[in-house]
C-alpha cells in the first residue's frame, strides 16, 4: 500500500515537474523601443532555447518611463488578473503599490536557494527589500548622477579637465555660455527630468548616507541642505536652453550630438541613445559624476516580481531564476545599454559600462526619487510638481514648502 | 389588451436591456465614483483593504486649496471660452463661403472636415512640433523659424512654454486653442452648412427682392435661423473642451508650472501615478458637474420643445 502511494505520489510529482516545464509564462514590461525591445526579444529567445516547451507571452505596453504600462498593470492587479511577472523599478514603486497591500510573494528564500542572494550589492538588496524580505529580482542597473559632455565642444571652449567641484562645474558652464553654446541641455516636458537633476543636487548636498536617511524617517526634510540643493537648481537654470519645457530628454541629449550644447545631466540611458546616434563613447562624448556625488551611485533598477496568484507560478519561478542568472544578465544589459545588477555578470565591452559596473560594486548606492525607488509614487508626483514650480518661478521657499507637504502626505516628514 | 398597450409593452421590453446596462455602467458607476471621492482611499493599501471610511468633502476641500487644481479650473474656463468662440466664428465663416457654391467648394468642404478624422494625439504631436519654440534667438524652430525667415524675428515667442499670463489667462494656452480650433472648426462648419442649406430658397429670394444687402441677409435672416445649430455646436464643443485630455497631453504635457494643465490630466496623474483614488474621483466628479452644467439646460430645453 505504502509502495502504491509512493508510486502515485512520485508520478504526480514527476507529472507536475514535466508540467512545470511546459505551458506558458507571461512577462509584462514597457520595453517597446530602441535597444530595450531588442534586448528583451533576445533574452526571450535565449530563454526559449533553454526551455523550448515554455511559451513566453511578451506583454508590453508602450509609453515613456512606463506611465501607460503602470496604469494597465494596476488595473490588471486590481482585477485579479496579474501577469506571471512584471517589470517594476526597484523600491517603493513596488513596495507602496503592491507589497503593502499584500499582493506580492517574497522571494528571499528562492534567491538563497538559487545561490544568488549575495551576488547583488547590499545597497541594492536593501532597496528591493521590505521588512527583511526581497520582493523583486533586479535585472538592470542605470546610474543617474552622470554628466555627459560633447568632447569636441569641451575642448573648443578651452576646458582641459573634467569639473570635480561645484565651482569648477559652474566655471565650465560659464565658459560654454561665453562661447555661445547652450551650457546644459535640459528637456523637462515630462517633469521628471528636472526632478532628476534636483534629486542629484540633493544627493550632492546631503551626501549619500543622509540622503538615504531622508527616506527611512531618520532625517527630516525640513533641513537647510534641502534649501541649498534647491538654490543650486535655480543657479543651474541660468545655463539651460530656454525651450527646455518643450523638449523631452532625447531632444535635449540630441543637442549635444548636434554640437549645440556642451553638458547634459541625464541617466545613462542617454549613453545608449548617443550610441544609437552613432557616437563612440570616450571619443565623441565623455562623462563625469555630478560634482559632489563622486562617491555615490544614484540607482535606477528594473526588477521583476512575483505576484500572488500568478496563473503560471511554476513557470514564473523558472523565468525569474533565469533572469537572475549571469547568462541572462550578461545577454540583456549590453543590448539595452545598462549594466547587470549582478556584480559577477559581464558588462560587455563598452568603456562607459565597464567603468560604471566597477563603480557599482564599490560605491554607496542611493535610490532615485523620480524613478520610484526612494519614496511612494504619491510623493514623486508632488516632488516633480514642486521642482517644476521651482524651475519656472525660481521661488525656493515655495518649492521647499511643496516638498514638505508632499513628505507629510506620505508620512515621511518626521518633525 | 389594446394594440396600443401591447405595442408600449413590447417597446418597454425592447429597451429594457439597454436601460439595465445604462443603469449599471453609467449611473451605478457615477455613484461608485462619488462614493470613492468621499473615502479615504488615497493609496493602494487603503483601497484594497476594502474598508470604506467616509471623510465627507475633505478630498474636495483639499483640491480647491491646491494651487495646481485652481490653475486647472482657470485653464479650463479660458480654453473653453476661446475654443468655443474660435470654432463657432470660423465655422460660420467657412460655411458661408462654401455655401456660395463657388468652383471647388466641395473640395474645400472635405478639406476643412478632414482634421476631425485625425486623432487628437496626432494633432497634438504635429502642432507640438509647429509651435515648439526652439532655443530662441539662436536656433529657432517651427513657426519661430518661419518668422525669422520672413524677417519678423521680433514676433518670435515661447508659445506653449511661455509662462506669461494676462490676469488668470495663461498665454501658453493660445497655441493649444489654435490646434484645437483647427481640429474642430471643420465639424462646426459642416453643422452650419447643413443649417444654411435648410433655409428655404424662397425666404432668401423674398429678402433679396425687398432689397436686403448681403450683410443684412446674414444677420437678419440666416443667423437667427441658425440659432439651434449654434446651441448644438456649443454643447458638442463645450463638453469636449471641459474634458479635454489627449490633445494637450500629447502637445504640451502640463507645461511649465502647469500653464497648460487641465483637470483631466491632473486626474490621470493622481489616479494612475500617485494612487490617490479618492482625489482622482473627486476631480472626476467636478468634471462631471461642469459637463452637466452645460448639457442639462440643453436637454431640458429640447425636452420642453418636444412637448
Amino acid at each position: 500500500m505504502k509502495k502504491l502511494v509512493g508510486i502515485v505520489l512520485l508520478s504526480v510529482l514527476s507529472f507536475t515537474m514535466i508540467f512545470a516545464q511546459s505551458g506558458q509564462v507571461e512577462i509584462f514590461s514597457w520595453w517597446t523601443g530602441g535597444g530595450e525591445e531588442e534586448a528583451l526579444l533576445a533574452t526571450i529567445q535565449d530563454f526559449n532555447e533553454l526551455y523550448p516547451n515554455i511559451q513566453v507571452i511578451n506583454a508590453t505596453v508602450a509609453g515613456g518611463a512606463g506611465t501607460n504600462a503602470k496604469a494597465v498593470l494596476k488595473t490588471r492587479m486590481l482585477g485579479g488578473n496579474p501577469p506571471d511577472t512584471f517589470q517594476v523599478h526597484a523600491g517603493w514603486e513596488l513596495t507602496d503599490t503592491y507589497v503593502l497591500p499584500g499582493l506580492m510573494e517574497p522571494l528571499t528564500n528562492y534567491l538563497k536557494s538559487w545561490g544568488v542572494y549575495d551576488k547583488f550589492p547590499e545597497g541594492l538588496i536593501d532597496i528591493v527589500s521590505y521588512q527583511g524580505e526581497v520582493y523583486s529580482i533586479p535585472l538592470t542597473v542605470h546610474r543617474s548622477n552622470v554628466v555627459f559632455y560633447n568632447k569636441k565642444l569641451f575642448n573648443e571652449i578651452g576646458l582641459t579637465k573634467e569639473p570635480e567641484t561645484w565651482n569648477e562645474f559652474i566655471n565650465a558652464l560659464e565658459k560654454a555660455k561665453a562661447a555661445g553654446y547652450t551650457p546644459l541641455a535640459m528637456g523637462d516636458k515630462n517633469k521628471w527630468e528636472a526632478g532628476q537633476i534636483a534629486e542629484n543636487l540633493m544627493v550632492a548636498e546631503f551626501g549619500a548616507v543622509n540622503y538615504n536617511k531622508l527616506f527611512n524617517g531618520e532625517l527630516s526634510f525640513n533641513d537647510k541642505r534641502l534649501d541649498n540643493a534647491l538654490e543650486k537648481m535655480v543657479q543651474l537654470m541660468n545655463y539651460v536652453n530656454v525651450d527646455h519645457a518643450a523638449l523631452e530628454w532625447q531632444d535635449a541629449s540630441r543637442l549635444l550630438y548636434e554640437d549645440k550644447a556642451v553638458f547634459n545631466l541625464m541617466g545613462d540611458w542617454a549613453e545608449g541613445y548617443f550610441k544609437t546616434l552613432g557616437w563612440i563613447p570616450g571619443e565623441d562624448f565623455g562623462w563625469f559624476e555630478l560634482p559632489g556625488t563622486q562617491a555615490v551611485f544614484v540607482l535606477i533598477s528594473d526588477t521583476f516580481g512575483l505576484p500572488k496568484n500568478a496563473p503560471n507560478r511554476e513557470n514564473a519561478l523558472i523565468l525569474l531564476e533565469y533572469l537572475a542568472s549571469t547568462r541572462a544578465q550578461s545577454l540583456f544589459n549590453p543590448i539595452k545599454g545598462s549594466i547587470p545588477a549582478r556584480m559577477d555578470a559581464d558588462p560587455g565591452d563598452d568603456p562607459y559600462l565597464i567603468q560604471t559596473a566597477e563603480d557599482f560594486k564599490t560605491l554607496i548606492i542611493s535610490p532615485s526619487i523620480v524613478h520610484g525607488s526612494a519614496a511612494p509614487e504619491a510623493f514623486v508626483t508632488s516632488f516633480n510638481d514642486a521642482i517644476n514650480n521651482l524651475v519656472t518661478t525660481k521661488n525656493v521657499k515655495q518649492a521647499k514648502q511643496m516638498i514638505l507637504w508632499a513628505a507629510e502626505d506620505v508620512n515621511l516628514l518626521t518633525d | 389588451m389594446s394594440v396600443q398597450k401591447k405595442k408600449a409593452r413590447a417597446g418597454f421590453f425592447i429597451i429594457l436591456p439597454s436601460l439595465a446596462f445604462i443603469g449599471i455602467f453609467v449611473y451605478y458607476f457615477i455613484f461608485l465614483t462619488i462614493r470613492t471621492s468621499t473615502s479615504n482611499w488615497n493609496s493602494f493599501t487603503s483601497l484594497l483593504s476594502g474598508e470604506y471610511k467616509f471623510v465627507g468633502l475633505r478630498n474636495y476641500q483639499r483640491l480647491f486649496n491646491d494651487p495646481r487644481f485652481q490653475t486647472d479650473l482657470w485653464n479650463t474656463l479660458f480654453f473653453t471660452l476661446f475654443f468655443l468662440a474660435g470654432c463657432i466664428i470660423l465655422g460660420i465663416f467657412l460655411a458661408n463661403i462654401i455655401d456660395k457654391k463657388l468652383r471647388g467648394s466641395s473640395f474645400f468642404q472635405n478639406l476643412f472636415l478632414f482634421p476631425m478624422a485625425i486623432s487628437y494625439v496626432v494633432t497634438g504631436t504635429v502642432w507640438g512640433w509647429i509651435f515648439a519654440p526652439g532655443n530662441i534667438p539662436t536656433s529657432p524652430q517651427g513657426i519661430n523659424l518661419l518668422l525669422e525667415n520672413l524677417g519678423w524675428s521680433n514676433l518670435q515667442w515661447m508659445w506653449y512654454t511661455s509662462t506669461q499670463s494676462i490676469g488668470k489667462f495663461n498665454l501658453a494656452l493660445i497655441p493649444v486653442i489654435i490646434a484645437a480650433t483647427w481640429q474642430m472648426s471643420g465639424y462646426v462648419m459642416a453643422m452650419y452648412l447643413a443649417g444654411l442649406r435648410a433655409i428655404p430658397e424662397e425666404m432668401i429670394e423674398a429678402a433679396q427682392v425687398d432689397g436686403a444687402t448681403g450683410t443684412q441677409l446674414f444677420w437678419r435672416i440666416k443667423f437667427p435661423m441658425l440659432r439651434p445649430i449654434t446651441l448644438s455646436a456649443m454643447i458638442v464643443i463645450g463638453h469636449m473642451s471641459l474634458k479635454i485630455f489627449d490633445l494637450i497631453y500629447a502637445m504640451t504635457g502640463s507645461g511649465p508650472n502647469n500653464v497648460t494643465d487641465m483637470p483631466a490630466i491632473y486626474m490621470f496623474e493622481q489616479m494612475f501615478r500617485s494612487n490617490r483614488y479618492a482625489i482622482a474621483s473627486a476631480i472626476a466628479i467636478i468634471m462631471l458637474i461642469m459637463v452637466a452644467a452645460v448639457i442639462i439646460p440643453y436637454l431640458y430645453s429640447s425636452f420642453r420643445g418636444e412637448r
